[in-house]
Protein backbone atom coordinates (compact mmCIF):
# COMPACT_ATOMS: atom_id res chain seq x y z
CA UNK A 1 0.00 0.00 0.00
CA UNK A 2 0.82 3.68 -0.47
CA UNK A 3 1.57 6.47 1.56
CA UNK A 4 -1.55 7.00 2.89
CA UNK A 5 -2.68 10.93 3.05
CA UNK A 6 -4.42 11.99 5.95
CA UNK A 7 -7.90 12.62 5.57
CA UNK A 8 -8.03 11.54 2.37
CA UNK A 9 -11.25 9.68 1.37
CA UNK A 10 -11.83 9.99 -2.57
CA UNK A 11 -15.10 9.85 -3.91
CA UNK A 12 -16.20 6.54 -4.54
CA UNK A 13 -19.10 6.27 -6.78
CA UNK A 14 -21.47 3.71 -6.10
CA UNK A 15 -20.84 1.01 -9.72
CA UNK A 16 -22.47 -2.51 -10.47
CA UNK A 17 -19.57 -3.31 -13.30
CA UNK A 18 -15.97 -3.46 -12.24
CA UNK A 19 -14.25 -0.69 -14.14
CA UNK A 20 -10.44 -1.64 -15.14
CA UNK A 21 -7.51 -0.87 -12.84
CA UNK A 22 -7.37 3.05 -12.14
CA UNK A 23 -10.18 3.89 -13.82
CA UNK A 24 -12.78 6.23 -12.81
CA UNK A 25 -16.56 6.64 -14.63
CA UNK A 26 -17.78 9.71 -16.72
CA UNK A 27 -20.60 10.47 -18.33
CA UNK A 28 -19.50 12.63 -21.22
CA UNK A 29 -17.22 12.11 -23.66
CA UNK A 30 -13.53 13.95 -23.41
CA UNK A 31 -11.65 14.56 -26.11
CA UNK A 32 -8.15 13.86 -26.72
CA UNK A 33 -6.23 14.34 -29.42
CA UNK A 34 -2.15 15.54 -30.53
CA UNK A 35 -3.43 17.93 -33.17
CA UNK A 36 -6.26 20.16 -34.74
CA UNK A 37 -8.78 17.93 -36.09
CA UNK A 38 -8.75 17.11 -39.98
CA UNK A 39 -11.42 18.00 -41.25
CA UNK A 40 -12.34 15.34 -44.43
CA UNK A 41 -14.81 15.61 -47.45
CA UNK A 42 -16.96 12.59 -48.08
CA UNK A 43 -16.08 12.24 -51.98
CA UNK A 44 -12.58 12.40 -51.24
CA UNK A 45 -12.85 9.65 -48.13
CA UNK A 46 -10.97 6.54 -48.63
CA UNK A 47 -10.33 3.63 -46.74
CA UNK A 48 -6.69 1.80 -47.54
CA UNK A 49 -5.86 -2.00 -46.64
CA UNK A 50 -2.49 -3.07 -47.68
CA UNK A 51 -1.32 -6.52 -47.27
CA UNK A 52 2.17 -7.72 -46.85
CA UNK A 53 2.55 -8.32 -50.33
CA UNK A 54 1.98 -4.94 -50.98
CA UNK A 55 -1.76 -5.68 -52.02
CA UNK A 56 -4.11 -2.67 -51.99
CA UNK A 57 -8.01 -2.95 -51.36
CA UNK A 58 -9.92 0.30 -51.50
CA UNK A 59 -13.05 1.49 -50.52
CA UNK A 60 -14.72 4.55 -51.38
CA UNK A 61 -17.28 6.57 -49.07
CA UNK A 62 -20.43 4.64 -50.90
CA UNK A 63 -18.51 1.47 -51.13
CA UNK A 64 -17.63 1.50 -47.32
CA UNK A 65 -21.40 2.50 -46.67
CA UNK A 66 -22.90 -0.43 -48.58
CA UNK A 67 -20.83 -2.93 -46.84
CA UNK A 68 -23.18 -4.96 -44.20
CA UNK A 69 -23.38 -3.16 -40.92
CA UNK A 70 -23.28 -3.82 -37.28
CA UNK A 71 -24.10 -2.21 -34.25
CA UNK A 72 -22.21 -2.68 -31.32
CA UNK A 73 -22.67 -1.56 -27.66
CA UNK A 74 -19.09 -1.08 -25.91
CA UNK A 75 -17.55 0.04 -22.79
CA UNK A 76 -14.59 2.86 -23.72
CA UNK A 77 -11.33 2.82 -21.14
CA UNK A 78 -9.03 6.08 -22.04
CA UNK A 79 -5.43 5.95 -20.62
CA UNK A 80 -5.85 9.02 -19.09
CA UNK A 81 -8.36 7.45 -17.05
CA UNK A 82 -11.90 8.02 -17.75
CA UNK A 83 -13.88 5.35 -18.48
CA UNK A 84 -17.62 5.63 -20.41
CA UNK A 85 -19.40 2.44 -20.35
CA UNK A 86 -22.64 1.12 -22.98
CA UNK A 87 -21.33 3.67 -25.79
CA UNK A 88 -23.57 2.54 -29.20
CA UNK A 89 -21.86 2.62 -32.34
CA UNK A 90 -22.78 1.54 -35.67
CA UNK A 91 -20.00 0.22 -38.92
CA UNK A 92 -18.79 -2.13 -40.40
CA UNK A 93 -16.88 -4.86 -38.53
CA UNK A 94 -13.21 -5.52 -39.45
CA UNK A 95 -13.95 -9.50 -40.50
CA UNK A 96 -16.35 -7.98 -43.20
CA UNK A 97 -13.54 -5.68 -44.87
CA UNK A 98 -10.94 -8.85 -44.69
CA UNK A 99 -13.29 -11.16 -46.35
CA UNK A 100 -11.49 -9.46 -49.50
CA UNK A 101 -8.03 -9.55 -48.45
CA UNK A 102 -5.81 -12.53 -48.39
CA UNK A 103 -3.26 -11.72 -45.49
CA UNK A 104 -1.56 -13.89 -43.46
CA UNK A 105 0.16 -11.20 -41.29
CA UNK A 106 0.56 -10.80 -37.85
CA UNK A 107 0.96 -6.84 -37.42
CA UNK A 108 -1.74 -3.77 -38.27
CA UNK A 109 -0.43 -0.93 -38.22
CA UNK A 110 -3.53 1.94 -38.38
CA UNK A 111 -3.03 5.52 -40.65
CA UNK A 112 -5.32 8.53 -39.63
CA UNK A 113 -5.58 11.28 -41.89
CA UNK A 114 -3.96 14.13 -40.30
CA UNK A 115 -0.94 11.37 -39.86
CA UNK A 116 -1.79 9.55 -36.63
CA UNK A 117 -0.87 5.93 -36.55
CA UNK A 118 -1.27 3.08 -34.18
CA UNK A 119 -0.17 -0.37 -33.70
CA UNK A 120 -1.52 -4.15 -32.66
CA UNK A 121 -1.41 -7.28 -33.34
CA UNK A 122 -4.02 -8.95 -36.65
CA UNK A 123 -5.33 -10.84 -34.25
CA UNK A 124 -7.17 -7.99 -32.02
CA UNK A 125 -8.30 -6.68 -35.15
CA UNK A 126 -10.59 -9.96 -35.75
CA UNK A 127 -13.47 -12.47 -34.54
CA UNK A 128 -15.65 -9.82 -33.55
CA UNK A 129 -13.42 -6.98 -31.92
CA UNK A 130 -12.54 -4.45 -33.78
CA UNK A 131 -14.74 -2.20 -36.46
CA UNK A 132 -14.77 0.64 -38.74
CA UNK A 133 -17.44 2.84 -37.45
CA UNK A 134 -19.20 5.77 -38.59
CA UNK A 135 -22.12 6.38 -36.38
CA UNK A 136 -22.40 7.06 -32.76
CA UNK A 137 -25.24 7.01 -30.52
CA UNK A 138 -27.32 7.42 -34.12
CA UNK A 139 -25.96 9.81 -35.28
CA UNK A 140 -22.99 10.53 -37.61
CA UNK A 141 -19.76 10.21 -35.88
CA UNK A 142 -18.83 14.09 -35.75
CA UNK A 143 -15.45 15.29 -36.62
CA UNK A 144 -13.86 15.84 -32.92
CA UNK A 145 -14.70 12.21 -32.21
CA UNK A 146 -12.89 11.33 -35.34
CA UNK A 147 -16.04 10.95 -38.14
CA UNK A 148 -16.11 10.65 -40.98
CA UNK A 149 -15.29 7.32 -39.70
CA UNK A 150 -12.86 5.71 -36.74
CA UNK A 151 -11.47 2.80 -35.56
CA UNK A 152 -13.21 0.84 -32.64
CA UNK A 153 -11.29 -1.69 -30.43
CA UNK A 154 -12.98 -1.12 -27.56
CA UNK A 155 -10.59 -3.99 -25.57
CA UNK A 156 -7.58 -1.44 -25.75
CA UNK A 157 -7.00 1.95 -24.54
CA UNK A 158 -8.81 4.02 -26.66
CA UNK A 159 -5.49 5.53 -28.20
CA UNK A 160 -5.90 2.67 -30.07
CA UNK A 161 -9.11 3.51 -31.71
CA UNK A 162 -7.60 5.52 -33.78
CA UNK A 163 -9.58 9.03 -35.08
CA UNK A 164 -9.95 10.07 -38.84
CA UNK A 165 -9.36 5.90 -39.71
CA UNK A 166 -7.98 6.13 -43.48
CA UNK A 167 -6.47 2.61 -43.51
CA UNK A 168 -4.24 -0.17 -42.11
CA UNK A 169 -1.38 -2.28 -42.93
CA UNK A 170 -0.35 -5.22 -42.27
CA UNK A 171 3.34 -6.41 -41.91
CA UNK A 172 5.32 -9.29 -40.76
CA UNK A 173 7.13 -7.25 -37.87
CA UNK A 174 5.41 -4.97 -35.21
CA UNK A 175 6.38 -1.43 -36.03
CA UNK A 176 5.34 1.56 -33.00
CA UNK A 177 2.70 3.42 -33.99
CA UNK A 178 2.29 7.13 -32.67
CA UNK A 179 1.65 7.13 -29.00
CA UNK A 180 3.59 3.54 -28.80
CA UNK A 181 7.31 5.90 -29.49
CA UNK A 182 6.00 8.31 -26.70
CA UNK A 183 5.77 6.01 -24.32
CA UNK A 184 2.93 4.50 -24.21
CA UNK A 185 2.36 0.93 -24.06
CA UNK A 186 3.03 -1.32 -27.12
CA UNK A 187 -0.26 -3.56 -26.19
CA UNK A 188 -2.44 -1.29 -23.88
CA UNK A 189 -4.80 -3.95 -22.36
CA UNK A 190 -7.11 -1.63 -19.75
CA UNK A 191 -7.38 -4.87 -17.91
CA UNK A 192 -3.20 -5.13 -17.23
CA UNK A 193 -3.01 -1.57 -16.85
CA UNK A 194 -0.97 -1.46 -19.55
CA UNK A 195 -0.27 2.40 -19.88
CA UNK A 196 2.96 3.34 -20.51
CA UNK A 197 5.78 1.18 -22.10
CA UNK A 198 7.20 -0.34 -18.83
CA UNK A 199 5.23 0.34 -16.82
CA UNK B 1 16.52 4.55 -27.77
CA UNK B 2 14.11 7.45 -28.14
CA UNK B 3 11.80 6.09 -25.67
CA UNK B 4 14.07 5.75 -22.98
CA UNK B 5 15.46 9.08 -23.74
CA UNK B 6 11.82 10.39 -23.21
CA UNK B 7 10.38 8.89 -20.73
CA UNK B 8 13.31 6.92 -18.50
CA UNK B 9 11.82 4.10 -16.00
CA UNK B 10 7.89 5.38 -15.18
CA UNK B 11 8.21 4.10 -11.61
CA UNK B 12 6.25 5.29 -8.35
CA UNK B 13 8.20 7.56 -6.13
CA UNK B 14 7.51 9.51 -3.04
CA UNK B 15 7.96 13.12 -3.23
CA UNK B 16 7.72 15.77 -0.69
CA UNK B 17 6.06 19.10 -0.73
CA UNK B 18 8.81 21.18 0.19
CA UNK B 19 6.75 24.57 -0.83
CA UNK B 20 3.42 26.61 -2.71
CA UNK B 21 2.13 29.40 -3.95
CA UNK B 22 -1.67 30.17 -3.80
CA UNK B 23 -1.96 30.92 -7.88
CA UNK B 24 -5.72 32.08 -7.77
CA UNK B 25 -8.37 31.41 -5.15
CA UNK B 26 -9.02 28.06 -6.63
CA UNK B 27 -5.56 26.63 -7.85
CA UNK B 28 -2.06 26.02 -6.30
CA UNK B 29 1.64 25.61 -7.20
CA UNK B 30 2.82 22.91 -5.38
CA UNK B 31 6.86 22.44 -5.18
CA UNK B 32 7.77 18.53 -5.02
CA UNK B 33 11.05 17.37 -4.00
CA UNK B 34 11.61 14.10 -5.74
CA UNK B 35 14.68 11.73 -4.86
CA UNK B 36 15.89 10.19 -8.16
CA UNK B 37 13.98 12.28 -10.30
CA UNK B 38 15.07 11.42 -13.79
CA UNK B 39 14.61 15.34 -15.11
CA UNK B 40 11.84 16.26 -18.00
CA UNK B 41 11.03 17.73 -20.56
CA UNK B 42 8.75 21.14 -20.57
CA UNK B 43 5.47 19.96 -21.14
CA UNK B 44 4.93 16.70 -20.08
CA UNK B 45 2.75 15.57 -17.25
CA UNK B 46 3.36 13.98 -14.08
CA UNK B 47 0.71 11.14 -12.08
CA UNK B 48 -0.11 11.80 -8.67
CA UNK B 49 -1.61 9.11 -6.59
CA UNK B 50 -3.30 9.55 -3.54
CA UNK B 51 -4.35 6.70 -1.20
CA UNK B 52 -6.94 6.80 1.65
CA UNK B 53 -6.97 5.13 4.80
CA UNK B 54 -8.26 1.77 3.52
CA UNK B 55 -6.20 1.50 0.48
CA UNK B 56 -8.23 3.28 -1.73
CA UNK B 57 -6.37 4.70 -4.44
CA UNK B 58 -7.38 7.40 -6.99
CA UNK B 59 -4.65 8.85 -9.79
CA UNK B 60 -4.79 11.68 -11.51
CA UNK B 61 -2.38 13.65 -14.18
CA UNK B 62 -1.06 17.33 -14.16
CA UNK B 63 1.22 19.00 -16.10
CA UNK B 64 4.51 20.24 -15.19
CA UNK B 65 5.01 23.79 -14.49
CA UNK B 66 8.33 23.78 -13.76
CA UNK B 67 11.67 23.58 -16.45
CA UNK B 68 13.99 21.16 -15.36
CA UNK B 69 15.83 21.65 -12.43
CA UNK B 70 17.43 19.33 -10.23
CA UNK B 71 15.14 16.89 -8.17
CA UNK B 72 12.50 19.53 -8.09
CA UNK B 73 9.40 19.30 -9.72
CA UNK B 74 6.22 22.28 -9.73
CA UNK B 75 2.32 21.43 -10.80
CA UNK B 76 0.24 23.71 -10.18
CA UNK B 77 -3.51 21.83 -9.48
CA UNK B 78 -6.73 23.92 -10.27
CA UNK B 79 -9.55 22.90 -8.04
CA UNK B 80 -12.24 20.83 -9.96
CA UNK B 81 -15.85 21.71 -7.96
CA UNK B 82 -16.71 17.67 -8.28
CA UNK B 83 -12.98 16.77 -8.39
CA UNK B 84 -12.01 13.70 -6.71
CA UNK B 85 -8.17 14.68 -6.06
CA UNK B 86 -7.71 18.25 -7.21
CA UNK B 87 -9.29 19.41 -3.77
CA UNK B 88 -7.12 17.63 -1.68
CA UNK B 89 -3.77 18.90 -3.37
CA UNK B 90 -5.44 22.24 -3.44
CA UNK B 91 -6.83 22.27 0.14
CA UNK B 92 -5.28 19.91 2.13
CA UNK B 93 -2.20 18.39 1.69
CA UNK B 94 0.40 20.24 3.45
CA UNK B 95 3.96 21.46 2.97
CA UNK B 96 6.09 18.55 4.48
CA UNK B 97 3.40 15.98 3.53
CA UNK B 98 4.80 12.76 1.16
CA UNK B 99 2.81 12.23 -1.69
CA UNK B 100 3.40 9.59 -4.49
CA UNK B 101 4.30 10.77 -8.14
CA UNK B 102 5.45 8.86 -11.58
CA UNK B 103 6.89 10.66 -14.43
CA UNK B 104 7.49 12.17 -16.27
CA UNK B 105 4.74 11.16 -19.11
CA UNK B 106 3.97 12.17 -22.12
CA UNK B 107 6.66 12.94 -25.61
CA UNK B 108 4.75 14.96 -27.67
CA UNK B 109 3.30 18.09 -26.23
CA UNK B 110 6.72 19.42 -25.27
CA UNK B 111 9.45 21.53 -26.25
CA UNK B 112 13.26 21.23 -26.36
CA UNK B 113 15.45 23.41 -25.75
CA UNK B 114 17.36 22.69 -29.34
CA UNK B 115 14.67 23.65 -31.00
CA UNK B 116 15.46 27.24 -32.47
CA UNK B 117 12.40 28.27 -34.47
CA UNK B 118 9.44 30.51 -33.68
CA UNK B 119 6.97 29.24 -30.39
CA UNK B 120 3.45 30.09 -30.45
CA UNK B 121 1.71 29.32 -26.93
CA UNK B 122 -2.13 29.71 -26.53
CA UNK B 123 -3.30 28.78 -23.54
CA UNK B 124 -6.67 28.77 -22.51
CA UNK B 125 -7.58 28.94 -18.15
CA UNK B 126 -5.28 26.54 -16.37
CA UNK B 127 -3.75 25.51 -20.00
CA UNK B 128 -1.32 27.73 -18.85
CA UNK B 129 0.34 25.01 -16.21
CA UNK B 130 2.55 22.92 -19.59
CA UNK B 131 3.02 26.41 -21.79
CA UNK B 132 4.38 27.88 -18.52
CA UNK B 133 6.87 25.30 -18.28
CA UNK B 134 8.11 25.98 -21.81
CA UNK B 135 8.63 29.37 -21.11
CA UNK B 136 10.79 28.99 -18.15
CA UNK B 137 12.93 26.00 -20.18
CA UNK B 138 13.14 28.68 -22.53
CA UNK B 139 14.26 31.32 -20.39
CA UNK B 140 16.83 28.57 -19.11
CA UNK B 141 17.85 27.40 -22.54
CA UNK B 142 18.95 31.07 -23.23
CA UNK B 143 15.97 32.19 -24.59
CA UNK B 144 16.80 32.09 -28.44
CA UNK B 145 13.73 30.86 -29.80
CA UNK B 146 11.54 33.77 -30.80
CA UNK B 147 7.87 33.35 -28.17
CA UNK B 148 4.89 34.95 -28.52
CA UNK B 149 1.72 33.55 -25.71
CA UNK B 150 -1.88 33.99 -25.90
CA UNK B 151 -3.69 33.41 -22.96
CA UNK B 152 -7.09 33.20 -22.67
CA UNK B 153 -8.86 33.34 -18.73
CA UNK B 154 -11.93 34.50 -17.40
CA UNK B 155 -11.38 37.50 -15.37
CA UNK B 156 -8.17 39.09 -14.14
CA UNK B 157 -8.34 37.14 -11.20
CA UNK B 158 -8.04 33.70 -12.80
CA UNK B 159 -4.50 34.42 -14.20
CA UNK B 160 -2.09 31.78 -13.07
CA UNK B 161 1.88 32.98 -12.33
CA UNK B 162 0.55 36.99 -12.89
CA UNK B 163 4.05 38.22 -11.38
CA UNK B 164 6.33 36.12 -13.49
CA UNK B 165 4.48 37.03 -16.90
CA UNK B 166 5.29 40.34 -16.67
CA UNK B 167 8.27 39.59 -17.40
CA UNK B 168 6.99 38.08 -20.50
CA UNK B 169 4.83 41.09 -21.34
CA UNK B 170 6.07 42.15 -24.82
CA UNK B 171 5.51 38.62 -25.96
CA UNK B 172 2.39 37.79 -24.10
CA UNK B 173 -1.21 38.64 -24.74
CA UNK B 174 -4.12 38.36 -22.68
CA UNK B 175 -7.49 37.80 -23.51
CA UNK B 176 -10.35 37.71 -20.96
CA UNK B 177 -13.14 36.25 -21.81
CA UNK B 178 -15.71 37.10 -18.64
CA UNK B 179 -14.43 39.84 -17.11
CA UNK B 180 -11.47 42.64 -17.94
CA UNK B 181 -9.52 44.55 -16.22
CA UNK B 182 -10.69 48.15 -15.22
CA UNK B 183 -7.43 49.53 -17.58
CA UNK B 184 -7.58 47.54 -20.82
CA UNK B 185 -7.17 48.18 -24.16
CA UNK B 186 -9.16 45.22 -24.87
CA UNK B 187 -12.90 44.20 -25.11
CA UNK B 188 -14.24 40.95 -23.25
CA UNK B 189 -14.61 38.41 -25.70
CA UNK B 190 -13.18 35.32 -26.81
CA UNK B 191 -10.29 34.06 -28.90
CA UNK B 192 -11.26 34.96 -32.73
CA UNK B 193 -9.60 34.75 -35.60
CA UNK B 194 -8.51 38.65 -36.04
CA UNK B 195 -7.00 38.08 -32.18
CA UNK B 196 -4.68 35.10 -33.85
CA UNK B 197 -4.07 37.49 -36.87
CA UNK B 198 -2.58 40.29 -34.01
CA UNK B 199 -1.58 38.64 -31.50
CA UNK B 200 0.81 35.11 -33.02
CA UNK B 201 3.34 34.36 -35.35
CA UNK B 202 1.90 34.64 -38.79
CA UNK B 203 2.24 31.01 -40.99
CA UNK B 204 4.96 32.62 -42.61
CA UNK B 205 7.08 32.21 -39.42
CA UNK B 206 6.70 28.58 -39.63
CA UNK B 207 5.88 28.71 -35.67
CA UNK B 208 5.43 25.48 -33.65
CA UNK B 209 1.92 26.37 -31.95
CA UNK B 210 1.12 24.62 -28.60
CA UNK B 211 -2.82 24.85 -27.53
CA UNK B 212 -3.35 23.49 -24.05
CA UNK B 213 -6.93 24.13 -22.50
CA UNK B 214 -10.17 22.92 -22.65
CA UNK B 215 -11.12 21.18 -25.29
CA UNK B 216 -14.10 23.50 -26.56
CA UNK B 217 -11.23 26.43 -26.98
CA UNK B 218 -8.84 23.42 -28.21
CA UNK B 219 -10.96 22.75 -30.74
CA UNK B 220 -11.95 26.27 -31.83
CA UNK B 221 -8.48 27.85 -31.65
CA UNK B 222 -6.60 24.99 -33.63
CA UNK B 223 -9.21 25.49 -36.32
CA UNK B 224 -8.37 29.39 -36.74
CA UNK B 225 -4.68 28.31 -36.92
CA UNK B 226 -5.33 26.21 -39.91
CA UNK B 227 -7.46 28.54 -41.14
CA UNK B 228 -4.50 30.94 -40.89
CA UNK B 229 -2.48 29.11 -43.03
CA UNK B 230 -0.56 27.30 -40.25
CA UNK B 231 0.57 23.90 -41.40
CA UNK B 232 -1.67 21.35 -38.89
CA UNK B 233 1.53 19.08 -38.52
CA UNK B 234 3.30 22.23 -36.90
CA UNK B 235 -0.04 22.39 -34.17
CA UNK B 236 0.47 20.42 -30.88
CA UNK B 237 -2.51 20.06 -28.98
CA UNK B 238 -3.45 19.12 -25.14
CA UNK B 239 -6.83 18.90 -24.50
CA UNK B 240 -9.07 18.20 -21.11
CA UNK B 241 -12.81 17.24 -21.12
CA UNK B 242 -15.13 18.64 -18.26
CA UNK B 243 -14.46 15.44 -16.32
CA UNK B 244 -11.79 13.94 -18.16
CA UNK B 245 -8.06 13.77 -19.51
CA UNK B 246 -5.21 15.63 -17.58
CA UNK B 247 -5.71 18.15 -15.09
Amino acid sequence: MGIVSKGFRGRRRPTDTELPPGQYLTTDFPVLSAGPTPRIPLDEWEFTITTESGGVHRWSWKDFRALPRESVTVDLHCVTRWSKLGTAWRGVAIDTLLAEVDTAADFALVHSYGGYTSNLPVQDLTDGQAWIVDEYDGEALEAAHGGPARLLVPHLYLWKSAKWVRGLSFSDTDEPGFWESLGYHNYGDPWLEQRYWDG
Amino acid sequence: MARTALLGRVTWRVATVVGDVAETATARTLRLQVADWPGHLAGQHVDIRLTAEDGYTATRSYSIASAPAGDEVEVTVEELPDGEVSPYLVRDLAVGDPVELRGPVGGWFVWRPSQLEPVQLIAGGSGIVPLMAMLRARSQAGGHAPVRLLYSVRAPDAVFYRGELERWRDETTLVYTRVAPPVSSRLVGRVDARLVMEACWPASRAPTCYVCGPTGFVEAVSDLLTAAGHDPARIRTERFGPSGGTR
